[in-house]
C-alpha cells in the first residue's frame, strides 16, 4: 500500500477515476463500450507519439521536431499512396514512412550528440527546416482519395458489436497499432538493458559515460525510435482521416509532451513509466471528451488542460522535494541546478 | 570578459555582411529610408518578447508563456476599451483612459509573470514545464474571453503606440529601444542583474554566497512578464485589433534571436546589446527575402538552418578555446 503511494501513477489514476465518476453521474453515456471505443481510436494518434516522446524525455532529452517529422513521413506516405497505391499494402507504406522517420530522427540525434547542442534547440530548428521544406516542396495542397483497400483498412475492425439501434462499433486495427506501440516500448523498457540504460543516461548523463554505457549509441536510439513512432503515428492519421494536410499536425507537440509529462515523466530526465503515460494520454482524453459530453463550452479545455498540468507538475515537485528532505539531513533549502545536466 | 566583446565583434560583422548581401541581392530600392523604416515598425514586438525570453534564458530557464501572456494582456486591454471608449473618441480625457489601460493590461501580464516566478522559485517546477502549464492555461483563458473572436476598433492615442511617428522614428522602435536600454542598465549596473547572471551560471554557488535565489527568480519571471505586457500592446496597436493566437510563431524566433545574440542556453551568458543586433540581423534577412519574393516557409526553414549553423561556430569556437586553454 505504501509502495502504491509513492507512485506517481496512483495519483493520475486517482483523477481519471474522479473525473470519470464526475462525467458519468452528469452523463452516462460516457460510460458506454461505444463511446469510450471510440476515444481510444481517436487518441490512437496522439498514443503512439506518446511512446516516443516517453524515451525521449527519459534520456534526459526532449524532442519538439516530432510533429514536424510526422508531417514529412505522412506527404510522403501519402504520395506513394496516390500514386502507386494499388499496387502497395499496408505493411510497405509503414515500412517507408519508419524509413524516413528513423532517417530524420538519427539528424537529431547526430546534432544533439556530435554538435552538443540543447536537445530543444536542436528540435525546434529541425522542426523548422523539416516543416518549412515540406510546405515549399508540397505548396500546402491537401492530398486525399486514396485507394479502396486502404479505407477499408482504417475503417476495419478486431471485433464488431452493435448498438441497441443497429449502428456497429468495435475495437479498431488503428488502437491495436497503438497498443502493440504500447507494448514493444514497454518491454523495452523494462525488461532490456537497453532499456536500463536509457533510464540511466537521464538519470545521469556524466555518471552513465563513467560507467561505459555507449551514449552515442543510447542518442540515436532514442531520437531514431521517436522518429519511428512519429512515422507510425502519421500513418495512423492518415488511416483516421483518410486526407493529409501539411499543417495538421505541427502545432500539437507541446500537448503531447503535457500529456506525457501528466503521466509522471520529468524533463530532468531518468523517470516515467510506460503506464503513466497510457494514463497521462487517457486523462488527457477523457477530459476533453468528458467536458464535451457534459456540455462545458469546449473552448475551457485549455484552460483545464493547463491547470491539471500545473496542479500535477506541482505535486510531484513537492513530493520529490519532500524525499530529498527526508534523504539529506544537509540544507533542505538548497537549490537544485536547474538543467544543468547539458551544461555539464 | 575578452571573449564576449570578441563575440560581439563577430556578430557586428556578421550583420555588416548580411546588409550587404541583401543590398547586392534587391538593389538600391533595399537601402531606401522608406525600406528601414518598415523594418523599424516591424522588429520591436519581436525584439521586446525576446528580451522577455532573454532575461530567463540567463537564469538558464525559458518562458514559454509570453506570447501567451502578452495575447491575454492585449484582450484585456481591448475588452476594457470596448466598454469604455468608442473607437473614434479623442481628447485628454480618452488618452488617460488608455494609458490607465495599458497599465493594467501591462499589471495582467506581470501578475502571469510572478506566478511563473513562484512555481518555479517556491514550487520548484522546472521552467519549461511550469510555463507549459500556464501557457497551455493562459491561452486558453484568452479563448474563453474571446469566445475564439477577433476584438478590433481602437481610439487614435493606442494606435499611436504601433503606428506613430516621432521625428522620422517609429514609436514602437523608440519604446523597444527603452525596454533595451533599462534592461542593459539593469542586467549591467544593478545587484539584481549580477545576481540573475550569478544564478544563471551556478545556482548553488549564488545560493551560498547568500543570495536569495527565489527571490532573483522571481524578479526575472516577473521582468518577463512585464516586458511581454508591452509588447501586448505594440502588437495590438499595430493589427489594430486583438487576439487568442496571434504571433504564435514568434516563440521560435524569441529563442533563436536570444541564441544567436550570443545568450547561452545553460545560463549565465549573453547581453542586451547581442540580442539587439542578433534582430536587426534577423529583421534584415527576413525583410531581404520577402523583397526577392522567396516562399515564406522556406524563410523559416532558414531560421532553423541558421539557428543550428550559430550553434554549430559556437561549438567550434569553444573547442579551440579549450585546446588553446589546454595548451
Amino acid at each position: 500500500m505504501k509502495k502504491l503511494l509513492a507512485r506517481h501513477e496512483t495519483y493520475v489514476f486517482l483523477a481519471l477515476l474522479v473525473f470519470s465518476i464526475v462525467i458519468t453521474v452528469i452523463n452516462p453515456n460516457f460510460l458506454s463500450p461505444d463511446n469510450l471505443l471510440d476515444l481510444a481510436k481517436s487518441y490512437s494518434l496522439m498514443g503512439t507519439f506518446a511512446v516516443g516522446v516517453l524515451f525521449v524525455l527519459i534520456s534526459g532529452g526532449i524532442d519538439i521536431s516530432f510533429t514536424a517529422i510526422a508531417t514529412i513521413t505522412g506527404y510522403v506516405s501519402a504520395v506513394l499512396l496516390l500514386n502507386y497505391g494499388e499496387q502497395m499494402n499496408i505493411l510497405e507504406i509503414f515500412l517507408i514512412a519508419a524509413v524516413i522517420g528513423v532517417a530524420l530522427g538519427s539528424i537529431n540525434a547526430a546534432i544533439i550528440y556530435y554538435l552538443k547542442i540543447p536537445p530543444i534547440i536542436t528540435t525546434i530548428a529541425t522542426m523548422n527546416i523539416y516543416y518549412g521544406i515540406l510546405t515549399v516542396v508540397s505548396s500546402g495542397r491537401w492530398l486525399y482519395g486514396f485507394p479502396d483497400w486502404f479505407r477499408r483498412f482504417g475503417d476495419s475492425r478486431i471485433f464488431t458489436l452493435h448498438n441497441p439501434d443497429g449502428t456497429p462499433y468495435g475495437l479498431s486495427t488503428v488502437t491495436v497499432i497503438w497498443i502493440a506501440a504500447m507494448i514493444v516500448g514497454w518491454i523495452i523498457l523494462r525488461f532490456t538493458l537497453l532499456g536500463r540504460s536509457i533510464y540511466a543516461m537521464g538519470g545521469s548523463m556524466l555518471s552513465a559515460e563513467r560507467a561505459g554505457f555507449n551514449l552515442p549509441f543510447l542518442h540515436f536510439f532514442v531520437y531514431c525510435f521517436m522518429g519511428l513512432m512519429a512515422a507510425i503515428a502519421s500513418v495512423i492519421q492518415i488511416l483516421l482521416v483518410q486526407t493529409m494536410a501539411p499543417n495538421s499536425m505541427v502545432g500539437k507537440e507541446l500537448d503531447v509532451i503535457a500529456a506525457v509529462v501528466l503521466g509522471g515523466a520529468n524533463l530532468t530526465g531518468g523517470v516515467g513509466t510506460m503506464l503513466g503515460t497510457l494514463l497521462g494520454v487517457a486523462l488527457v482524453a477523457i477530459m476533453s471528451n468528458g467536458l464535451t459530453l457534459v456540455h462545458v463550452p469546449s473552448f475551457w479545455y485549455k484552460v483545464v488542460i493547463g491547470l491539471v498540468i500545473l496542479v500535477s507538475v506541482g505535486v510531484s515537485a513537492w513530493r520529490s522535494r519532500r524525499k530529498a528532505r527526508k534523504a539529506v539531513i544537509l540544507d533542505p533549502d538548497v537549490p537544485e541546478p536547474l538543467e544543468a545536466d547539458y551544461a555539464a | 570578459m575578452q571573449r564576449k566583446v570578441s563575440e560581439l565583434t563577430v556578430l557586428f560583422f556578421v550583420l555588416i555582411a548580411v546588409l550587404l548581401l541583401m543590398w547586392a541581392l534587391n538593389g538600391s530600392g533595399f537601402m531606401s529610408f522608406g525600406y528601414f523604416q518598415s523594418m523599424a515598425f516591424q522588429l520591436p514586438e519581436l525584439g521586446i518578447l525576446s528580451l522577455a525570453m532573454m532575461i530567463t534564458m540567463l537564469t538558464a530557464g525559458i518562458n514559454l508563456s509570453i506570447i501567451a501572456s502578452a495575447n491575454l494582456a492585449g484582450i484585456i486591454i481591448a475588452m476594457i476599451l470596448g466598454r469604455l471608449l468608442p473607437s473614434d473618441s479623442t481628447g485628454i480625457g480618452s488618452s488617460l483612459i488608455v494609458l490607465a489601460t495599458i497599465m493594467v493590461g501591462v499589471g495582467v501580464a506581470a501578475l502571469i509573470g510572478l506566478l511563473n516566478g513562484w512555481l518555479i522559485a517556491y514550487l520548484e517546477i522546472s521552467p519549461i514545464l511550469a510555463t507549459l502549464g500556464t501557457m497551455i492555461a493562459i491561452s486558453g483563458m484568452s479563448i474563453v474571453l474571446t469566445k475564439g473572436y477577433v476584438l478590433s476598433g481602437f481610439p487614435q492615442t493606442l494606435l499611436f503606440f504601433g503606428n506613430g511617428v516621432i521625428l522620422g522614428i517609429p514609436v514602437p522602435m523608440l519604446v523597444f529601444i527603452v525596454c533595451a536600454l533599462i534592461m542593459s542598465l539593469v542586467l549591467r549596473r544593478t545587484p539584481l542583474g549580477m545576481r540573475i547572471y550569478l544564478l544563471g551560471s551556478n545556482p548553488v554557488a549564488c545560493f551560498y554566497s547568500g543570495v536569495n535565489n527565489r527571490a532573483v527568480l522571481l524578479y526575472t519571471y516577473l521582468i518577463s512578464g512585464i516586458l511581454a505586457g508591452l509588447a501586448a500592446v505594440i502588437m495590438i496597436a499595430r493589427f489594430n485589433s486583438a487576439k487568442a493566437d496571434y504571433g504564435e510563431s514568434y516563440l521560435l524566433l524569441t529563442i533563436l534571436a536570444s541564441v544567436l545574440g550570443g545568450v547561452s542556453a545553460s545560463g549565465g551568458f549573453g547581453r542586451v546589446s547581442g540580442v539587439v543586433i542578433a534582430l536587426v540581423i534577423l529583421q534584415l534577412i527576413s525583410s531581404g527575402l520577402n523583397m526577392m519574393g522567396v516562399n515564406n516557409f522556406l524563410t523559416i526553414a532558414l531560421w532553423g538552418i541558421i539557428l543550428i549553423l550559430v550553434m554549430v561556430i559556437k561549438f567550434v569556437i569553444d573547442k579551440r578555446q579549450e585546446r588553446r586553454a589546454a595548451a
